[in-house]
């Protein structure tokens, strides 16, 4: 009965440590700066965080970061003639879209790399055909120079022209879920089922940790 | 007797096992074509119609249609090795988009993806032979 009790208390234990709340981390660079508060010098930790932008969405709206103030989201790269991994990367973000759909703290950001071809009128009719409505999932069109450099400095992402590539373009296929306060805080295969269920979960972690950032 | 009745029976067993030997052939050639064709759909197919051949939505039609499937059989061939563009009608919905084309491809190589896909996914056609995919595809080319 004594064992017992124990074991039982053990349990209790390990059961009353897997409930700890789960906190992702910050990723990107992060630099420490020292500041005056109130007379005393204090360090402080600056994280990488996306810098303020503007792109025209599907519906040839300018949309800006203050579109995703207060709201998680998430953002990739992609073009609509793609014949390599878009399919599948969308085929997955549209579970995401589906499980999030109307709710206001949640936005998808797909940037198109092929400012030639995709224009907004083209995004419109991909998004279309793809079942999305509205815009929560924005689909968005930028001057080849601004997606590539927000692209490759602030959400990490590789993007490029290459000529040797299926469809003329080279790019990850990256889930990058970010916060609501712009930092990155988690990267993710999305050609991959598991990974992308995995965010999801962790978007709602992220949804949990409110607005204590 | 019942010596007997179990030689008949061993007997019987023999045949059905010889019968299915001379099958044998033709079920191999299938298999084996059906196995390669697997792995051709999942490099060179799946990223666009999925590991279900649902497709997606409306901007891929997918490879469930059995009868699209069956009325087009000789065309097949050249889809896959020309690409596609214009209006089709799969599954009642009508899509307009590219298809690429996959022209570096050998005949048996399309003859397997399509044994593999015309099999799958509530399909059941059959082998689809390399020499159908050249006399197809030889009919196409000279359009």
């Amino acid at each position: 009965m004594n064992k017992l009790s124990i074991a039982a208390s053990f349990l209790l234990f390990l059961a009353s440590c897997s409930e700890s709340k789960k906190q992702l981390p910050i990723l990107g660079a992060r630099e420490a700066v020292e500041k005056t508060v109130e007379g005393k010098t204090i360090t402080d930790t600056i994280y990488q965080t996306i810098p303020p932008f503007s792109f025209l969405n599907q519906d040839s709206v300018l949309i800006s970061n203050k579109d995703f103030d207060n709201k998680i989201y998430v953002a990739d790269f992609f073009f609509t003639r793609c014949p390599s991994i878009c399919p599948v990367m969308h085929r997955n973000m549209l579970k995401v879209y589906e499980k999030y759909k109307g709710n206001p703290e949640v936005k998808i950001l797909s940037h198109t790399i092929d400012d030639t071809y995709d224009t907004p009128y083209r995004l419109k009719a991909y998004a279309k055909k793809l079942g999305v409505e509205g815009d929560q999932w924005e689909f968005v069109y930028g001057k080849h120079d601004s997606v590539y450099t927000i692209g490759e400095k602030s959400y990490l992402v590789a993007v490029g022209k290459d000529e040797n590539a299926p469809g003329g373009y080279m790019h990850q296929g990256w889930f990058i879920l970010v916060d609501k306060s712009k930092h990155l805080r988690g990267a993710y295969d999305g050609t991959k089922p598991d990974q992308v269920e995995q965010m999801m979960k962790d978007m709602d972690v992220l949804l949990d940790e409110g607005d204590e950032k | 007797m019942k010596n007997k009745l179990l030689l008949l029976a061993f007997s019987i067993a023999c045949a059905v096992v010889f019968l299915n030997s001379c099958q044998s052939d033709k079920e191999l050639e299938y298999i084996k074509y059906y196995t390669n064709g697997k792995l051709l759909y999942e490099e060179h197919c799946q990223n666009c119609h999925s590991s279900t051949g649902a497709g997606l939505s409306m901007l891929i039609p997918p490879l469930t249609d059995t009868l699209f499937l069956k009325k087009n059989r000789s065309k097949l061939p050249c889809i896959i090795k020309n690409g596609l563009n214009g209006s089709i009608t799969v599954s009642g919905r009508v899509f307009n988009e590219q298809m690429p084309a996959d022209d570096h491809l050998a005949d048996i190589e399309i003859a397997e993806i399509i044994t593999y896909i015309t099999n799958s996914f509530g399909n059941k056609q059959g082998l689809f032979s390399t020499a159908q995919v050249s006399a197809d595809l030889q009919k196409c080319n000279s359009r």
